[in-house]
């Protein structure tokens, strides 16, 4: 289904929860609306569903405007948080209940359910109640009950928030595989980066009830459009004062720039072992930290704090340690513009030809 | 000193709850089974039992459909605003904190003989006060509470989520109602029920002051029991509050099991 939002606005009292949002998504996209808690995603979503009411803006689903329809009337699945299994049914007739109120017949609905039943895995399990499942479980119930009737747009509510973490990247690459396999349009919210990153086709960046920016998630993490979405997406510290790295000294003429960087940016060596001597800063390790598959280490260049990974195969750094840091490109922003700048120093001045 | 409490304890409970008990059943055989049936077959018994049976169904009925109702409004609606919701709320229990006898004067002050209300209903034929309406509003009043705060927080406690998950899979509110609410609100109603029955059964304040306690005409159970009383006719007194105090102990089995099962659910 094509979905189009115009000037989607929403206040609850003074709240004001989602402001002029405006959207398109394409048939059989799957989307992740990501921001952090209360930043208005939830809402948009329940505006979607129509289980919300805008305060102002349109709703157009395949070309009608859909605002004043009824969720009855929307041909939409919705997938909860805590996904609101009908406790007192079992996995049968809740995946049933879309279709019961479609009055199709017994056969109808045996036939629908059990390739639901099938397809999400949960042959065997047909009879049992919500709290006789596991967590997972209960999602893909859940899953296929909002499949059932066939909709046209799926939304899902932090799908994952309730799972714990070992089997939520398990049911990332399954929801994944059956969204695409079904061939659904869907959106997702989440507050979680790496979930949105992983699962999505396309990112929204939602912050205080406004649309940051919209794109794949490898567009947004390489050209993020404004100062919430770079510090957002990835990890990064900000530099205040520019003029402390080496090799950005043009932005540092402009007046309240800052930088942000990211730790993937910065290489950092024993003395010797970065091949750009010159663009090098000296600095100071201040702590280290294992991280299962890396060590993450905090830096002091002078006043400033830099965060980098530093592989397991190379040497050890210490605390205390004095070490190199090239930093090789920076996010800068400033009150009117943002834009990313490579290390101006990273052409060798004296390059030497054999 | 520990011992002494678990005696006065048992002493207070045997005063206040068993000896009356086997009083009652003693006082109704005192003159063997005649004496009992005699007092209970007598014209005015037959009629006051019907009247409290009559008000007992109407009531309860009222009160569920009335009870649910505003029970889901209160938490569900949209359009009720937050303040009036609280306040809506703390009217709910009015009825607790107001004396019956007071409830029932109310209910006489404004829809009376002598009011605007009351002459016109009873132009019309309708007779409100001193007659059966009266005594039905007077108990919907003092159980209105009942069922509201039974059904109340188990609807808070479900929240809306199942109900919205309906919705987005094509179920209208009656539907919505009877195969999701339903089912979880269930045993609330069912304990609401029993409360609401075992206090229109001994309801006798409000009911005194509106149906003014005409013999044969507006006497219920609980108003008869007293008037025997005032007669010294205690053998007959004795046998109405017997079938009373019977109907009370079924309700309590009742209850127990009701709240049991509300447990598990």
């Amino acid at each position: 289904m094509h979905i189009e939002v115009r000037n989607l606005n929403k206040s609850f009292g003074d709240f004001h929860a989602v402001q002029d949002v405006s959207f398109d998504i394409k048939k059989g996209q799957l989307i992740g609306l990501l921001g952090p808690s209360g930043g208005g995603k939830t809402s948009i979503l329940r505006m979607l569903a129509g289980l919300e009411s805008p305060s102002s803006g349109d709703i157009v689903f395949h070309g009608k405007r859909v605002n004043d329809l009824p969720p009855q009337e929307r041909g939409i699945g919705f997938v909860f948080q805590n996904y609101a299994l009908f406790k007192h049914m079992t996995v049968y007739d809740n995946i049933a209940f879309g279709l019961k109120v479609k009055k199709q017949t017994k056969e109808q609905i045996r036939e629908r359910v059990m390739t639901l039943v099938e397809l999400t895995g949960l042959k065997g399990f047909e009879h049992r109640y919500a709290h006789q499942l596991s967590g997972g479980q209960r999602q893909r119930v859940a899953f296929a009950r909002a499949l059932a009737p066939e909709p046209q747009l799926l939304l899902l509510d932090e799908p994952f928030a309730a799972i714990d973490a070992k089997i939520r990247t398990e049911l990332r690459t399954w929801l994944k595989e059956m969204i695409e396999r079904v061939g659904i349009t869907s959106i997702f919210v989440t507050h979680d980066q790496d979930e949105a990153i992983e699962v999505a086709d396309e990112i929204m960046i939602i912050s205080k009830g406004r649309l940051e920016q919209k794109g794949s998630p490898w567009a947004i993490y390489k050209d993020p459009q404004t100062p919430f979405v770079a510090s957002f997406i990835g990890e990064s510290t900000i530099v205040e004062d520019v003029g402390a790295l080496k090799g950005f000294d043009s932005a540092a003429g402009k007046p309240g720039t800052k930088a942000l960087i990211r730790p993937e940016y910065i290489e950092i060596g024993k003395p010797g072992e970065i091949r750009l001597a010159s663009a090098a800063l000296e600095a100071n390790v201040k702590h280290i930290h294992f991280r299962g598959s890396e060590w993450l280490v905090e830096l002091e260049v002078g006043s400033v704090k830099l965060v980098t990974y530093r592989s397991l195969e190379k040497d050890v750094l210490q605390p205390g340690d004095r070490v190199h840091v090239l930093v090789h490109r920076a996010y800068l922003f400033n009150d009117q513009e943002s834009w990313i700048q490579e290390n101006s120093l990273k052409e060798d001045p004296m390059p030497i030809h054999i | 000193m520990r011992k002494l409490w678990i005696t006065l304890t048992y002493v207070v409970f045997i005063l206040l709850l068993i000896i009356p008990l086997v009083e009652i059943v003693r006082g109704s055989w005192s003159e063997g089974w005649s004496g009992f049936t005699e007092g209970l077959l007598r014209q005015q018994s037959l009629h006051a039992l019907k009247m409290t049976a009559l008000i007992v169904v109407i009531v309860t009925v009222l009160n569920t459909l009335f009870g649910v109702m505003l029970a889901l409004y209160l938490v569900r609606a949209k359009w009720i605003g937050p303040r009036i919701k609280r306040l809506l709320n703390s009217l709910v229990d009015l009825p607790f904190a107001v004396s019956p006898v007071i409830g029932g004067l109310m209910i006489v002050l404004i829809l009376g003989p002598s009011t605007v209300i009351g002459t016109f209903f009873e132009a019309s034929g309708f007779k409100i006060v001193y007659a059966l309406p009266g005594m039905v509003l007077a108990t919907l009043f003092v159980t209105f509470p009942l069922m509201v705060r039974e059904v109340l927080p188990v609807l808070q406690e479900i929240g809306a989520q199942q109900e919205e998950a309906a919705s987005t899979l094509g179920a209208y509110s009656w539907y919505t109602f009877w195969q999701v609410t339903w089912p979880s609100i269930r045993w609330g109603v069912i304990y609401g029920v029993v409360l609401t029955v075992a206090r229109s059964l001994g309801e006798f304040g409000a009911v005194l002051v509106v149906s003014g306690n005409i013999m044969n005409k507006t006497q219920t159970a609980t108003t008869l029991v007293y008037q025997d009383v005032e007669n010294f006719n205690v053998v007959a007194a004795n046998g109405v509050a017997l079938v009373l105090a019977a109907f009370s102990v079924g309700l309590l089995l009742l209850m127990e099991w009701a709240k049991k099962r509300k447990e598990v659910h």
